[in-house]
């Protein structure tokens, strides 16, 4: 099958981008989305030109590294699956597609259909995660946990941390990335110590990046290609409410960042 | 260069207390003195830069990706071994000790592996304590499997996620370390060489992937953990950045290189589909508890396999090893079905390919089951192949893996160059010649959590190391290099493409270096390499400049470096006149096609020294001894 294929082209963060057009020609419907735009690639590169930058690594839908918009929706067409996964079966001889990098204030472009994740990786540092320095542990069998709480902590687990929830919320949010990490941690009895303590910080710095706020559209979980339930929203929403109340001067030092504010569409 | 792999004396079952013991500590308060670089985020360079930020050390960590977080062992699905008989079913350190030196064929250092079976209990609880959502059971226990073919149920795993979730837990344990201070991330920033100052490891030259800014960081001791090589074939089942530069760069500084050519080819891979194909997906092994491996019994047999009646198929690892059937580990596994490729009975499209049939699983135990046991799996297998294999069975093909081989490293996980530890996947040190399925998590984070911690503060206190800065002419002369080399890579502006250039040597390596090797094909391969690289210096195109993101050029260095390695790894296969685990050489086999070791004359570590380009590395040897597991040919009859 031939297809056109409308790219982003940004040179670097600075400079601005554009569309450019580009013909896939002979695509076989075995490949995967990525291997179509290595033979692009390999065609421009043959012709003197640039190639065009996309992340990928693992492209086995585990690594989060790759994500661009296809035709307005994040990863494509396919539910529950990343672009490195998405197959070309799934497109037709003669379409027309549109490619884009995630569109965040908080995600700047770098390159592209790359952009700067770095601000979930911040979100993480100021809490995501259970202090036990190695050797304190207990034997693992010390403490039973629940099947369903060990099996929904594994759902919420299962982000992969690729962005593309917060390039498909019009508000540009990271409440899906965010509650998915605090409900992961919340369920299991090891993280109830911080518990409060987690919520407030990573809602804290969530708040400090330039993520927009959460009104419970529900774009993020349709697109999401580990199919994290928007549950984890509002279990983020209580444990951060619960903890505000119990201390209520971290919520008095917190309201300037929670106040409403402008979208962080770009 | 001499070997001293510093193995405790004594019984093995005391070695590693006694050597932590006689090690020398770093004062608590000297250690936020001491500056460490931890190259990789994976499962062995992040445990072990969150422990030693925890302890006190003052580190940086790099990786390539854009986040820690997308490390390659994000990518390991079937789980973790340790030796916890919580399922009461005979398990042991022992025993894990035992199965993985007869699994590794009898290659590798036994006082690591008994470290690694010792240790492999601590890692599990340390990871429950961290939050890793591991399988439970009603009980609210921890749940088990048994995993490539062990007799006992000792892995643990979270759904098919095992490594992502063991790699969250390190992730966010370093993240929390970046939080207090004590670590530096350095994500999208590639190590291009070490420095090497006196004869000790004093740094490294790292290139911005965002910028390509060249920079130069100063550290009293170098960690590399920068995983595995396989994608020296090209074709693996490795993420598409892994590769060897890091490990390659120090053993051009005098780390030696050792066991190139003992590679792991995975048997259920899912095969490949055309010329575009740019890397292989594994399926689960654990698929092979259920599934039943077939072929037709003639040669161009091209019906559908369901029209293909019973007594017409060869369930041929049932046939040829009748008392461990599908389960034969993992190399007697894919040499089999190259096996019955090659006598013309490989099946779909190409010919290279098996069938992995659930027909009758299905129907003894119902298509629910199956799904609760394997559904994500069939999932990506249709998504992939278009297949349904709830209803025709699936077809797979061994693919390139894992790399046992890596940096010769000694009992304290330091390479030949003092002050350079290797850890991972990047050393040679546990799984000898064949690695057991599910071991791989349990050595990275064995290595990071608890060997290096020890290890590293042993050397630092034991040494008085000069003051040096990223002034002193041996940095200054190592960013020269690099820069002359990036510079070289953009000059040539040849015809091919990089990848090009490495879907060849993939294609050199597979066929010569690959599931079997003879003496003939590997001197072709050693000729043709050597051609290439030339060649390629020669004619390759790399585009764009060096002063931005240019994944092009990324590739281009690593590519260069595999087409040494991939010389290197043939010399090593044509130079070890023997056949044992994943190494397997066509003139060395017994009567029945079995691998033929030679342990008279082969029973050692083979460690390359580089010896400067085209020329010949130097050989060393370190004798492996057998004292508690004796060695005695694998069977699995
Ligand atoms: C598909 C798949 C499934 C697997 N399943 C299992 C399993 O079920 N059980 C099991 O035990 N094992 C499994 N393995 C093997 C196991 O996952 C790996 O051996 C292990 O995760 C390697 O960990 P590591 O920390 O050594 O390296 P990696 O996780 O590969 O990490 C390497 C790190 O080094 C960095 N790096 C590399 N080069 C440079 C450089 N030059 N500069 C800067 N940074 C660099 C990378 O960015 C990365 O952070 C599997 C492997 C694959 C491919
Ligand atoms: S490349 Fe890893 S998730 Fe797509």
């Amino acid at each position: 099958m031939n297809l056109i294929l409308h790219v982003w082209r940004q040179k670097n963060a600075s400079e601005k981008g554009r569309m450019e057009r580009y013909e896939a020609n002979d695509v076989n419907p075995d490949m995967s989305f990525l291997e179509m735009m290595d033979v692009v690639n390999e065609n421009l590169i043959t012709q003197g030109s640039e190639p065009i930058a996309f992340e990928h690594d693992c492209r086995e839908g585990i690594c989060g590294s790759c994500g661009f918009m296809i035709n307005g929706i994040a990863h494509g067409p396919q539910r529950g699956t990343t672009v490195c996964q998405l197959h070309m079966r799934h497109f037709k001889d003669g379409d027309e597609l549109y490619l884009e990098p995630w569109r965040a204030r908080a995600f700047p472009v770098i390159k592209d259909l790359v952009v700067d994740r770095g601000a979930f990786d911040r979100i993480i540092s100021a809490g995501g995660y259970i202090t036990a320095h190695t050797g304190s542990a207990p034997d693992a069998n010390a403490l039973p946990v629940p099947k369903t709480d060990a099996d929904r902590a594994m759902d919420a687990a299962a982000c992969i941390g690729c962005g593309a929830c917060v390039a498909a919320c019009p508000n540009a949010s990271a409440a899906l990335f965010t509650g998915a990490k605090i409900s992961h941690l919340g369920l299991l009895p090891q993280g109830q110590p911080e518990r409060s303590r987690r919520a407030l910080a990573m809602v804290a710095q969530y708040n400090r990046e330039l993520f927009g706020s959460c009104t419970n559209i529900g774009e993020c979980e349709a697109v999401c290609p580990k199919e994290i339930r928007i549950e984890v929203i509002s279990r983020m929403n209580r444990d951060y409410l619960k903890a505000a109340w119990k201390d209520r001067s971290a919520l008095r030092d917190d309201q300037a960042e929670t106040e409403p504010k402008a979208g962080g569409r770009r | 260069m001499a070997l001293d792999s510093r193995v405790p004396s004594g019984p093995i079952e005391q070695a590693w207390d006694r050597a932590r013991f006689e090690m020398k500590l770093v004062n608590p308060a000297n250690k936020r003195k001491y500056n460490v670089i931890v190259v990789g985020s994976g499962l062995a360079g992040g445990s072990a830069a969150a422990t030693l930020g925890e302890l006190g050390y003052n580190v940086k960590c790099f990786c390539f990706q854009d986040s820690p977080r997308r490390a390659h062992s994000i990518a390991a699905q079937g789980g973790i071994n340790a030796a916890k008989n919580y399922q009461n079913d005979g398990d042991s350190i022992y025993r894990l000790f035992y199965d993985t030196v007869k699994g590794g064929d009898f290659r590798s250092r036994e006082a690591n592996v008994y470290r690694l079976a010792q240790i492999s209990v601590h890692i599990i609880d340390q990871c429950v304590a961290q939050g890793v959502p591991f399988a439970r059971e009603y009980g609210g226990f921890l749940a088990n499997r048994s995993f490539g073919g062990a007799q006992v149920s000792r892995t643990f795993y979270a759904r098919g996620q095992t490594g992502q979730q063991l790699l969250l837990g390190a992730y966010q344990a370093l993240e929390a370390q970046v939080d207090a201070g004590r670590v530096k991330m350095f994500p999208r920033t590639e190590m291009l060489d070490l420095v090497v100052i006196d004869g000790r490891a004093r740094g490294i030259v790292s290139r911005s992937l965002v910028t390509g800014k060249i920079e130069t960081h100063v550290a009293d001791a170098v960690i590399l953990a920068t995983g595995g090589y396989g994608n020296v074939f090209y074709l693996s089942t490795n993420a598409k950045g892994s590769n060897c530069t890091a490990i390659w760069r120090a053993h051009r500084r005098g780390a030696a290189f050792a066991n190139p050519c003992f590679t792991q080819i995975h048997p259920t891979c899912i095969p490949v589909s055309g010329e575009y194909q740019s890397k292989l997906t594994l399926m689960s092994e654990s698929l092979r508890n259920d599934g039943r491996i077939w072929v037709p019994r003639d040669p161009g047999d091209k019906r559908s396999p369901s029209q293909i009646p019973e007594n017409e198929r060869d369930y041929y690892l049932e046939r040829r090893y009748p008392s461990f059937g599908n389960l034969v580990p993992r190399d007697v596994a894919s040499r089999a079905a190259k096996a019955v490729c090659d006598e013309g009975r490989g099946v779909g499209e190409t010919g290279l390919g098996v069938y992995l049939d659930f027909g009758d699983a299905i129907k003894r135990l119902g298509r629910h089951v199956i799904e609760e046991r394997y559904g994500n799996l069939f999932e990506m297998y249709e998504r992939i192949t278009g297949d349904n294999p709830y209803v025709t069975p699936m077809r797979i093909f061994p693919a390139i893996h894992y790399t046992m081989g890596g940096l010769w490293v000694d009992y304290q996980l330091m390479s030949t160059i003092p002050g350079l530890f290797v850890l991972g996947e990047a050393n040679f040190s546990d799984h000898g010649a064949n690695r057991l399925g599910a071991s791989a998590l349990m050595q990275g984070l064995s290595d990071g959590y608890f060997v290096i911690p020890y290890t590293l503060g042993n050397y630092l206190a034991s040494n008085k190391l000069d003051k040096v800065d990223a002034a002193s002419p041996g940095f200054q002369a190592v960013t020269t290099d690099v820069e002359d080399r990036l510079k070289r890579l953009l000059s040539v502006r040849g015809k091919r493409t990089v990848a090009s250039f490495h879907r060849e040597l993939g294609r050199i390596m597979w066929d010569y270096c690959g599931m079997s090797r003879n003496a003939e094909g590997l001197e072709h391969a050693i000729g043709a390499i050597r051609n290439l690289r030339e060649e390629y210096w020669r004619n390759v195109n790399v585009p764009g400049s060096e002063g931005d993101l240019n994944q092009q050029l990324e590739s281009a260095g690593r590519v260069a470096d595999f087409l040494e390695l991939g010389e290197l790894m043939c010399i090593d296969a044509l130079h070890r006149n023997e056949s044992c685990g994943g190494h397997f050489r066509e003139e060395f086999q017994t009567e029945d096609g079995e691998a033929l070791r030679d342990d008279a004359h082969y029973q050692y570590v083979a460690a390359w020294e580089y010896k400067g380009p085209n020329t010949s590395p130097e050989l060393h040897r370190e004798p492996l001894e057998f004292n508690y597991v004796h060695p005695a040919q694998r069977s699995y009859k």
